[in-house]
């Protein structure tokens, strides 16, 4: 069980309002993930949950029982941080057998969990090893080990691949997957990188500024974003947002184009413009044109095609794909 | 720095201050040396010849040597329990946020900046006076009979006085090494269900055991070396002759320059140990 309701919850450092009044719910078992830009109020959040700071106004519910004056410990939730918080003078196994030593659990059966875990995170080899010996991956795996071992009822995740590669994040974000299909537990999982939000949750949920700007399934966040701030936040590279005269003729003050749904030729579109930089990946070209009447968009054609500095082309628009926001911003 | 004209420039412009602080060390190190081998009584007869090892056995057969050393032990081990303990609360507590913390830590570090001899006068003329003294009122006030602090606890009171003295030092020390302390691993045993206790036992003190081993090393150094402290306050009756007194105590008191400089050479290295220790500390330190 791992059902997390947050009713009206709010939180004020000082004369700051970090969180206004916040409704969400998180239900069994869900991958939830938290994102939005640096300081918008996603760790403050988390920590809410977790119950290492206190709540302003409002209240947490866990499982149907009012948590929001139970402290951190007997939440039955656990957390990974962002450094990892191994304790450095205490081996890999004493790290993970922390959690179940604090409980009270016998030796034996403190021993067992731990190399259960450690054998389902692949850290069998290094049980004897400080923290100080290890990798980054090889920490965070030791962080999660300690986690999950308490069987806890939800984790709590707070950006805990930031401090890795690309290469070593990738690896990270499909394990980290694998353990939520594996053991079926509410996952609350804090990030900026919208990449990881898409790919691992089941419900996204947006932060701006400590408000939830939208929540919902990742490709329904994708399609139909709320409003401009969603728009310009999910997707890789970002919407094309475009105002002006080429919005007002479609009946709102801004209208969304991905580069994804545009269709580059040299020959004839519906706009014209010339080439900036053209960013070749191999499988993708994001090629970014200065349009003649519209202002600077970004395209995305598969495949190589060589263009380059200065060359004219054309866009074409998907006209199913284009997404109109009124002036304060929100989707028609 | 790289080419090795400019290295031997730098030697050149170095050589000054090694000299002069070779010189400033190495002198006394020899005459105190030379002297320990002699028969040296300035009063009575001053130079009486090359006499060998005889002061350094004399000086470790004395009746006086052991029980003098055990009161070195007693006052060092008191004082490091005292401000190691204290320390560690203090620095808690001061890391704290707190109003006005600035001038609070300002005030706790005050007692270094006094002299020693001023400090034990003050306690002594002040504090401990039996007929004066603070704590005689307060005694008094609770119709008890006001303790001769320096004569019947006079061990106690002298380790009190130095331990006020260097209280500070390891508050400090220590203070700095808790605000190294990266917070998410309190909160994280926190979460693992860790109560405040043994959040600091499993992970606070062994964060601080580096600190707390400088701090004991440090100081060891110095408390050795305590002497002003002692001069003013009992003068070396009562059981508070230590190691240093007793070498103060031969060669000014019975003057016999021969026989003292035989105990400070022991002082010497005795005191090298403890710094060998502690280099070794640091140097492991700075590597981690
Ligand atoms: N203890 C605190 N006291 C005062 N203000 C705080 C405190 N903790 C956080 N804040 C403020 O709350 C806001 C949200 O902080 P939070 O750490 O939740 O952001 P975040 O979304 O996690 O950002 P990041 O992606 O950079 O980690 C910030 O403006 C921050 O300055
Ligand atoms: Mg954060």
């Amino acid at each position: 069980m791992g059902r997390i309701v947050l009713d009206k919850v709010k939180k004020i450092f000082g004369d700051i309002t970090v969180i206004p009044p916040l409704d969400l719910e998180i239900n069994d078992g869900e991958f939830v993930v938290f994102v939005g830009p640096s300081g918008c109020g996603k760790s403050t959040l988390l920590r809410l949950i977790a119950g290492l700071e206190d709540i302003t106004s409002g209240h947490v519910e866990i499982d149907g029982v009012n948590a929001t004056d139970v402290p951190p410990a007997k939440r039955r939730l656990a957390m990974v941080f962002q450094s990892y918080a191994l304790y450095p003078h205490m081996s890999v196994r004493k790290n993970i057998a922390f959690p179940l030593r604090m409980a009270g659990l016998e030796k034996a059966e403190q021993d067992r969990k731990v190399e259960a875990a450690a054998s389902v995170l692949n850290l069998t080899d290094y049980l004897d090893r400080r923290p100080g010996q290890l990798s980054g991956g090889q920490r965070q795996r030791v962080a999660i080990g300690r986690a999950i071992v308490r069987e806890p009822a939800a984790f709590l995740f707070d950006e805990p691949l930031s401090n890795l590669d690309a290469a070593l994040r990738g690896n990270m974000r499909l394990e980290i997957t694998e353990l939520h299909q594996t053991l079926k537990t509410t996952m609350v999982y804090v990030t900026h990188d919208q990449v990881e939000a898409m790919t691992m949750a089941d419900k996204i949920v947006v932060l701006n500024e400590g408000r939830i700007e939208q929540v919902g399934s990742p490709l329904d966040l994708y399609r139909h974003p709320a409003n401009l701030f969603v728009a310009g936040f999910i997707g890789s590279p970002r919407m094309n947002l475009i105002e002006g005269a080429e919005a007002t003729r479609r009946d709102a003050a801004t209208i969304g184009v991905r580069p994804e749904h545009m269709t580059l030729s040299t020959e004839a579109g519906d706009w014209t413009g010339t080439v900036g930089v053209a960013e070749h990946l191999g499988s993708d070209t994001f090629v970014h044109v200065q349009l003649d009447d519209v202002g600077p968009v970004t395209a995305r054609a598969s495949g190589e095609i060589s263009l380059g500095h200065g060359d004219r082309v054309h866009l074409t628009p998907d006209p199913a794909q284009i997404y109109r926001f009124d002036a304060a911003g929100s989707a028609l | 720095m790289a080419t090795r004209h400019s290295r031997s420039a730098a030697r050149l412009m170095m050589a000054p201050a090694v000299i002069l602080l070779l010189g400033w060390m190495l002198v006394p190190l020899t005459m105190t040396l030379f002297f320990s081998f002699k028969k040296y009584l300035p009063l009575r007869g001053g130079d009486l010849g090359w006499v060998g090892f005889d002061n350094y056995t004399r000086f470790v057969t004395s009746s006086s040597f052991w029980p003098s050393v055990l009161t070195t032990l007693i006052i060092v081990g008191g004082v490091l329990l005292i401000t190691v303990v204290l320390g560690v609360l203090l620095a808690i507590l001061l890391d704290q946020p707190m109003w006005g913390q600035g001038i609070v830590r300002i005030l706790v570090i005050a007692p270094f900046f006094v002299m020693p001899t001023v400090s034990a006068l003050v306690w002594k003329n002040m504090f401990m006076d039996p007929v004066n003294g603070l704590l005689a009122h307060l005694w008094k006030f609770f119709g008890a009979q006001p303790v001769e602090w320096l004569s019947d606890a006079s061990i106690f009171s002298i380790v009190l006085i130095v331990a006020w003295q260097w209280l500070p030092f390891a508050t400090l020390i220590l203070l700095t090494s808790i605000q190294s302390l990266d917070s998410e691993q309190l909160e994280a045993a926190e979460m693992d269900g860790a109560p405040p206790l043994a959040r600091f036992g499993f992970i606070t003190l062994p964060h601080l055991s580096r600190a707390i081993t400088i701090v004991v090393l440090i100081q060891t150094i110095f408390l050795l070396a305590i002497f002003a402290e002692i001069f003013v306050t009992t003068g070396g009756s009562f059981g508070t002759r230590t190691l240093t007194y007793l070498i103060f105590q031969r060669v000014l008191e019975s003057q016999n320059v021969g026989l003292g400089s035989a105990g400070g050479v022991y002082a010497i290295i005795l005191a090298n140990i403890v710094a060998l220790f502690l280099m070794r500390i640091v140097g492991k330190n700075l590597d981690a």
